[in-house]
């Protein structure tokens, strides 16, 4: 039983990543990415508003109507979303105010409700708080991964701290301006998704049609 | 006049929601392998997002923020946190208001519009205009503007990257990149070259 509950907890890391394979949540997660500390921040309310979800929703499960499930759910979210902002607000204010309307937009983020309407309908509060959990984390774990890119491209930093001494305080690195902007994070999401799928090659989606090889003398 | 004239480009272009905010990606990523998909979402959009957000400017000024409810004696009450909740509220509303309206009136539309309708409460672009209208506090004129522009900006990009989507699949792209990976470079691309509005406006 303890071996499910840890898988329910891992396996959302990379095997059944909410970003790269599931499509959700992918809004916020390229925003926030311009430096490391704004994405830390984000994973943390992220996750902090999954588990607490995935608890509530599981608890309510068995006395919800069906017709009306979703907007309980989403008044739910947006009341933890609303905590998780005022918190914000009151002790890290520096770092909410550049989050600005993303931490609001939490409440449509489509992992929070996929997880709540996916798994925490079916399944007790202890599993739901934990696949909470497990999610967010592989959402942050993304997220981090694109904010240190980016952070350490765009201005040789990570966590504010400079790392690579740019060419005009004498150091030998070239800022990379472009990673400062949206494109990159496109880009760099999908070299991500393109490593994971060549690491494990059953995600890889099958094309609608596919190209003949026309070689002669190679043609299988 | 020439203010307003402004915000619409700039909110259809340079703010492009999709392409420079990431909003509603989740959709746009999902519902982009069809011309025909993408442009009844895009509609979808443009409507919802041009009632919702000046509706949730009147509820915000006249209900939610600090000082809104002095005409009722209370001039010392600050509702604005509540501005969330009653957003989605709104938002969700005023999707089942327009969903039964097409239904009734418009039953075509209602029918080539099908799951998508619903599916826009989620969306977060919807969520981030009102959010956007009030953090940059657009009055009532300018947040009309502000809906209808950055809705159509937003259709504008999803129909572009379903035409797109369309001729690539016959394209041969390695293993990984299939799908998803492939969106992805398009999408960034398209940002890229709607990076050169940014000198509009």
């Amino acid at each position: 039983m303890a071996g499910k509950r840890w898988q329910t907890l891992v396996v959302p890391l990379i095997g059944d990543n909410p970003l790269t394979l599931q499509i959700l949540g992918i809004c916020s997660a390229l925003a926030v990415t311009t430096s490391l500390d704004t994405a830390l921040v984000m994973t943390i309310a992220v996750t902090c508003v999954l588990g607490m979800s995935g608890v509530s929703v599981s608890l309510l499960r068995k006395h919800l109507p069906r017709s009306i499930r979703i907007i309980v759910q989403i008044t739910i979210i947006a009341s933890l979303v609303i905590i998780v902002d005022l918190v914000l607000k009151a002790f890290f204010f520096e770092i909410g105010k550049r989050l600005s309307v993303f931490v609001g937009l939490i409440v449509t983020n489509c992992i929070v409700l996929g997880r709540a309407e996916g798994f925490a309908m079916r399944n007790g509060p202890l599993d739901s708080m934990l696949d909470g959990i497990g999610n967010g984390l592989g959402y942050g774990l993304v997220l981090m991964v694109v904010g240190a890119i980016r952070e350490l491209l765009g201005h040789g930093s990570l966590f504010g701290m400079q790392i690579l001494l740019p060419v005009s305080k004498g150091g030998g690195f070239e800022p990379l301006h472009l990673m400062l902007l949206p494109p990159s994070a496109f880009f760099i999401i999908a070299c991500i998704i393109w490593f994971i799928r060549r690491k494990r090659p059953e995600q890889i989606e099958k094309p609608e049609f596919q190209v003949r090889l026309q070689t002669r003398g190679e043609q299988k | 006049m020439t203010g307003l004239l402004d915000l619409f480009i700039r909110s259809m272009f340079v703010e492009n929601l999709a392409l420079s905010f990431f909003l509603g990606m989740c959709t746009f990523l999902a519902v982009s392998k069809r011309v025909e998909t993408a442009f009844g979402v895009g509609v979808a959009m443009i409507v919802v997002q041009t009632v919702t957000v000046p509706v949730n400017n009147l509820i915000y000024q006249y209900l939610l923020a600090p000082g809104a409810l002095s005409w009722a004696g209370l001039g010392d009450v600050d509702l604005s946190f509540l501005s969330l909740i009653a957003f989605i509220g709104v938002i969700a509303a005023m999707v089942q208001v327009l969903e039964m309206t097409l239904e009734f009136h418009i039953p075509k539309l209602h029918r080539a519009l099908g799951i998508f309708l619903p599916l826009i409460t989620v969306n977060c672009a919807i969520l981030g205009g009102s959010l956007f209208m009030v953090e940059r506090s657009y009055g009532l004129m300018e947040s009309v503007v502000y809906g209808f522009g950055s809705g159509i900006g937003w259709a504008l990009a999803i129909v572009m990257l379903a035409a797109i989507r369309e001729r690539i699949r016959y394209a041969d792209i390695p293993e990984g990149l299939q799908g998803l990976g492939m969106t992805f470079v398009v999408a960034g691309l398209m940002s890229l070259g709607f990076m050169g509005f940014a000198g509009l406006g």
